[in-house]
C-alpha cells in the first residue's frame, strides 16, 4: 500500500521538470488540423458561390441553423439568394458539408468566433464566402 | 534608553513589538505567495505552467487576487444567521496566525544590550541565562487548531443551505478523528523531550538527532493527521465541490471567501512551522546561516510537500478519510507510544 503512494509522489516530482506543453495562445498560436471542423466556408466558382440552393444542407442540418433561400438569376439558374448558419447553435457536426452535392460547402480552421452580440453570431453569405 | 516601563528600556518593548510585526506580514506574504505557488507547482507537476499573464511568470497574481476578490459584490444570504455568518471567516482566519505566537523561529539576538529570543511569547530571563517560553506551547497550538473548526462548523451551519451544513458537519467529525491522532503522534515526542515547551523541545533536538529520525512514524503520521486537520487535499471533504458544491464556503463571496482561503494557507503555514518545530529540530541548522533563514527552508520544504501531495493523490472518500483516521492512525500512534515508552524506560 505504501509503494505506490511513493511512486506516485516520484511521478509528480519527475513531471515538474518536464518541458510544460501549455501554448501561451494568445502570443502563441495553434494549427489546427487539417480536418479541423471550424467555421464554415461557401466555396467560390467563376467568381460566385458554387451553392445551386438544393435544401439538402438545411435538411440535413440537426441544429436546424442554416437559412438558405432561393434567387433566379439572368440565365434563369437557381442560387441561394440567402444563405445564413447560426453559429450560436451549429454543433460542428459537419454533416452539411458531407450532404453538400456539388461540393460547395467547407468547413475552415477558423476558431475564433467569439463576438460581443448575438447578431453578431449569424453567418450571412458574405461572410461565408471563401476569401 | 530614556523611557523604563516595568523596569525594562523602551528599546525592548519596540523590539517586541516589531517581533509580531515582522511575524505577522512575513506569515501574511507567505499565505499570499504559497496561493501562487501551489499554482505554479500543481501547474508544472501537470506538465502545464501556472499563472503567467499577471506579471512576470505571473508573479503579481496573488495581488490582483486580492484586489479582485475585494470589490466582489458581498452576498448574504436572506435566510442566514448574520452575526454567525460575519463571524464565522474570522474565527477561521485567526487561530490559524495566533498559533505563530508560540514557534521559536530563530536564535537569541540582542536589542541594546537585551537578549530578546525570536519567538513572539518568549522572554529571556537574565537570572538563570535562559529563553523562557510559554511551557504547555504544544496545548496551546492543539488547542487553537480545534477553535479554527468552530469557524468551518459555524460558517456551514449559519449559511442556512443544506450543502453549507453538510461540509461543516463533516469538517468537524473529520477534527475530531484526526485531531486525536495528530495529538497522540506528538505524545512520543513529549516522552523523549519530557516537555511541553516548543524551546526546549528544539533545543532538544539541536543536542540529539531530530525527532523526525527517533520518531519517524509520529513525524509521518503528525505530517498527514495535520494536512487532514487542515482540511488539504487529499483529505479536503468539508468542500468536496463535487458532492457538497464548495462545502462550508458555498454561500460566502468577496472577502469573507477570501478570509476562507486565507485561513487554509494559513493554517498551512502554521502546520509546517509546528511540524518543523516539532520533528525538524526547529531553527537550527549549520551556523554558516542565520537560524531563521533554516526554519524558514524547513517551513518551506513542507510547504513545498503539502503541495506536492495535492497534486499528487485524488480526494478520499469520507468513509475511507473516516475509516484510516480510526481505524489505522489511531492504533498505529497508540502503538508508537507503548514502544516509545518501553523505549524511554528501559
Ligand atoms: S455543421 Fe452540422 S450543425 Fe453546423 S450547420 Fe452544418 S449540419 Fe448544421
Ligand atoms: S447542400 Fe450545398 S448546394 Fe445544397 S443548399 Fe447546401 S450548400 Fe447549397
Amino acid at each position: 500500500m505504501i509503494m505506490p503512494l511513493i511512486n506516485g509522489l516520484k511521478i509528480t516530482l519527475k513531471h515538474m521538470f518536464m518541458k510544460p506543453v501549455t501554448l501561451q495562445y494568445p502570443d502563441e498560436r495553434p494549427t489546427p488540423s487539417p480536418n479541423f471542423r471550424g467555421l464554415h466556408a461557401l466555396k467560390v466558382s467563376h467568381s460566385k458561390a458554387k451553392c445551386v440552393c438544393c435544401y439538402l444542407c438545411p435538411t440535413v442540418c440537426p441544429a436546424k441553423c442554416i437559412t438558405v433561400e432561393a434567387g433566379e438569376d439572368q440565365e434563369h439558374n437557381k442560387y441561394a439568394e440567402r444563405y445564413e448558419i447560426d453559429m450560436l447553435r451549429c454543433i460542428f457536426c459537419g454533416y452539411c458539408v458531407e450532404a453538400c452535392p456539388v461540393d460547395a460547402l467547407k468547413m475552415t480552421g477558423e476558431f475564433e468566433l467569439a463576438n460581443y452580440k448575438r447578431e453578431d453570431f449569424v453567418f450571412v453569405k458574405e461572410r461565408l464566402l471563401e476569401k | 534608553m530614556g523611557y523604563e516601563i516595568l523596569g525594562l528600556p523602551m528599546a525592548y518593548y519596540i523590539a517586541m513589538v516589531l517581533k509580531v510585526l515582522v511575524v505577522f506580514v512575513f506569515v501574511l506574504l507567505t499565505v499570499a505567495y504559497a496561493t501562487y505557488a501551489e499554482r505554479k507547482i500543481i501547474g508544472h507537476m501537470q506538465v502545464r505552467l501556472g499563472p503567467m499573464r499577471t506579471g512576470w511568470h505571473g508573479l503579481l497574481q496573488p495581488i490582483a487576487d486580492g484586489v479582485k476578490l475585494f470589490f466582489k459584490e458581498e452576498i448574504i444570504p436572506s435566510k442566514a444567521d448574520k452575526f454567525a455568518f460575519l463571524i464565522a471567516p474570522l474565527i477561521a482566519l485567526v487561530p490559524a496566525f495566533i498559533g505563530f505566537a508560540v514557534i521559536p523561529f530563530g536564535e537569541t539576538i540582542e536589542v541594546g544590550g537585551y537578549k530578546i529570543p525570536l519567538q513572539i511569547a518568549a522572554y529571556y530571563d537574565t537570572a538563570s541565562g535562559q529563553v523562557v517560553d510559554l511551557n504547555v506551547g504544544v496545548l496551546y497550538i492543539l488547542a487553537l487548531a480545534s477553535i479554527g473548526v468552530y469557524g468551518i462548523v459555524l460558517a456551514g451551519w449559519s449559511s442556512n443551505s443544506k450543502y453549507s451544513l453538510l461540509g461543516g458537519l463533516r469538517s468537524s467529525a473529520q477534527m475530531i478523528s484526526y485531531e486525536l491522532a495528530a495529538g497522540l503522534a506528538i505524545i512520543s515526542v513529549f516522552m523523549l523531550s519530557e516537555s511541553l515547551s516548543l524551546q526546549k523541545i528544539v533545543a532538544d533536538q539541536a543536542n540529539g538527532a531530530w525527532y523526525a529520525f527517533k520518531q519517524p512514524l509520529a513525524f509521518i503520521l503528525f505530517f498527514i493527521c495535520s494536512i487532514a486537520e487542515i482540511n488539504r487535499t487529499p483529505f479536503d471533504l468539508p468542500e468536496a465541490e463535487t458532492e457538497l458544491v464548495s462545502g462550508f464556503c458555498t454561500e460566502y463571496s468577496s472577502m469573507k471567501y477570501a478570509m476562507f482561503f486565507m485561513a487554509e494557507y494559513a493554517n498551512m503555514v502554521t502546520v509546517c512551522a509546528v511540524t518543523t518545530t516539532l520533528f525538524l529540530g526547529g531553527w537550527h541548522g549549520p551556523s554558516f546561516l542565520p537560524g531563521w533563514f533554516w526554519f524558514i527552508a524547513k517551513v518551506y520544504f513542507l510547504i513545498f510537500t503539502c503541495m506536492w501531495i495535492r497534486a499528487t493523490y485524488p480526494r478520499y472518500r469520507y468513509d475511507q478519510l473516516m475509516r484510516l483516521g480510526w481505524k489505522v492512525f489511531l492504533p498505529l500512534t497508540l502503538i508508537n507510544i507503548v514502544v516509545t515508552g518501553i523505549i524511554v524506560s528501559l
